[in-house]
């Protein structure tokens, strides 16, 4: 039987460059994150929430938020799962290398759940409710991997 | 004031993993012609069509155009509504917006999907936001495995309370020829396969499936000269929350809570569990079993496990939940939630065959999608009082 053929949709060598905007609320984060290892969120006027990643409205509230805080950069863990199936990365179009941690923090000072890698180098400290922190990046970009990954501390 | 609204046929195909014999619209077509059938209409009655898939599964953008062979609606009007995984859900209420208005008459509504044509997990990743939420994500399985931990951590159920739900999805399926996956599995055989993602096993999750639906709606002028006892749309329900992942309350389905008080209060359903006879739950996973039925107000929160434990949603209890085998045995996704409605409907006008539950007056049928959407419809035998 001949070999099966895949028709295979690509851009070559091309990159696909998006060019995504992350807004004033965005820059905000991202700048300090970058040069001073801050989490920024945003709290809103109405219901006082304080939201991160920060954005300019309230949903619920449909108002606009400008009063920005500082949240962790520790927290605990709010959920989280251990992925140990192997997919494809959108990002890469390779396979995500597997397993790793993947958490929602509740940040210090944050109403909302934040997502990031969590550093499961030791499985059995991985619960709802751990204490974790941020670990940064060295260099730093101005990106979300600007924060390697968040690890228990207790 | 908007007219009321009946179905008055379905049609499915036979899903499978894998349909390289059809195209999409060749696929659509089976559906479409059983719906036909099942109503006893033919295309020229059709007024107008919706159909609805998650278009970046096939990677083809204008699907109402690209169909209308396989979907009959050359030279009709035709739109297309996708909602990610509530897809098959928001159509069905899409026909019936249409319907109510009193625009058209009968409105022919399509779900499909051809999953086998791309990577699913993949896929779903570009549904979310690419600066914040894309890094860590990996698909529909990483926020519902996050959705477990945390309902297991505030209530203290088991990843046996959840492979309960799959043992009883699973055999249900025994009795639906069109489901996909037709085999019993044990308890035991659910927890020994392989961890996706913590607590979820293999066992506890929807397969990627092929597979098409279509349901025929018609205004209250002439559904019963249709279809003798159709079955009657007493209300709908559509509450998407979501601007990134961290906003969820992980444990809790806030939006199935909403969806569900608004249309059972509209209905005048003062005690869900006693008042529906069954329901078709978009269940993608296990755990939601236990879950959702708390927030759709059929049991108190925490007491999920338990009921189901009973065997109260057992075919032969109190409240049969997913006759069909539901999502678990089968999930091409963006006729799944049409499923769900196709299969309710077919419950209330008694056309279940091997899997119908005895008098039904009342079943809900749900759509769930992207982050923790709840689309839902109340389904009933009598024409609404209102
Ligand atoms: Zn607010």
């Amino acid at each position: 039987m001949a070999e099966k053929e895949y028709i295979v949709i690509e851009s070559g060598e091309a990159a696909q460059p998006f060019d995504y905007a992350v807004g004033m609320h965005g820059s905000k984060f991202f700048t300090e994150l970058r040069d001073n290892k801050k989490l920024m969120g945003v709290r809103c006027p109405k219901c006082k929430m304080v939201y991160i990643p920060p954005r300019g409205v309230c949903g619920p509230c449909f108002e606009e938020m400008k009063d920005f805080v500082e949240v962790g950069p520790g927290g605990v863990i709010g959920t989280y799962t251990i992925l140990r199936f192997a997919f494809i990365d959108p990002e890469t179009g390779q396979q995500k290398p597997v397993p790793y941690g993947y958490g929602f923090i509740k940040l210090d000072g944050a109403d909302t759940l934040f997502q990031h890698y969590i550093d499961i180098v030791d499985e059995k400290k991985i619960k709802v409710g751990a204490r974790v922190e941020a670990v940064f990046a060295d260099e730093r970009k101005g990106t979300i991997r600007d924060i390697l990954y968040f690890r228990v501390i207790d | 004031m908007a007219k009321r609204v009946a179905i008055v046929g379905t049609g499915q195909t036979f899903h499978k993993s894998h349909r390289p014999d059809v195209n999409g619209q060749e696929l659509i077509n089976e559906a479409v012609r059983a719906a036909l059938a099942d109503s006893g209409l033919k295309m020229d009655d059709i007024d107008a069509v919706i159909i609805g898939n998650m278009d970046h599964f096939e990677g083809i953008n204008y699907v109402d155009c690209w169909s209308v062979d396989g979907s009959g609606a050359t030279m009709k009007p035709i739109f297309k509504i996708t909602t990610g995984g509530t897809t098959g859900c928001t159509i069905a209420i899409g026909g019936y917006h249409l319907v109510a208005s009193g625009a058209f008459d009968r409105v022919l509504v399509i779900g499909w999907e051809k999953n086998s044509e791309s990577d699913t997990s993949g896929a779903i990743t570009t549904a979310f936001d690419p600066v914040w939420d894309r890094l860590v994500f990996a698909g529909a399985i990483s926020g519902l495995a996050a959705e477990a931990q945390a309902y297991m951590a505030r209530y203290g159920a088991t990843d046996k309370d959840g492979a309960r739900v799959s043992v009883r999805d699973r055999k249900h399926a025994l009795n639906n020829p069109h489901a996909q996956l037709r085999k019993e599995v044990t308890l035991d055989e659910v927890l020994a396969s392989p961890m996706l993602a913590d607590p979820i096993h293999l066992l506890d999750v929807c397969p990627r499936t092929d597979g098409a639906c279509a349901v025929i709606m018609a205004s209250e002028d002439v559904a019963e000269k249709i279809c003798k006892s159709p079955d009657w749309i007493w209300g709908t329900g559509n509450r998407h929350p979501y601007a990134y992942l961290g906003d969820a309350d992980y444990g809790r389905l806030t939006s199935m809570k909403r969806a569900s008080t608004e249309i059972f209060k509209k209905a005048g359903i003062k005690e869900p569990r006693k008042q529906i006879n069954v329901i078709e739950l978009y269940q993608p996973y296990s755990f939601a079993g236990i879950i959702w039925i708390e927030d759709m107000g059929i049991v108190e929160p925490g007491k999920g496990a338990e009921y189901i434990g009973s065997g109260a949603t057992d075919m032969g209890g109190e409240l049969p939940i997913n006759p069909s085998g539901g999502v678990i045995s089968c999930n091409p996704i963006g006729a799944t939630g049409l499923i769900r409605c196709a299969e309710a409907a077919m419950q209330v006008m008694g056309k279940a065959e091997g899997r119908q539950v005895p008098d039904v007056n009342f079943a809900v049928s749900t759509g769930f999608g992207g982050c923790w959407w709840t689309d839902m419809v109340l389904h009933g035998k009598k024409k609404p009082n209102y």
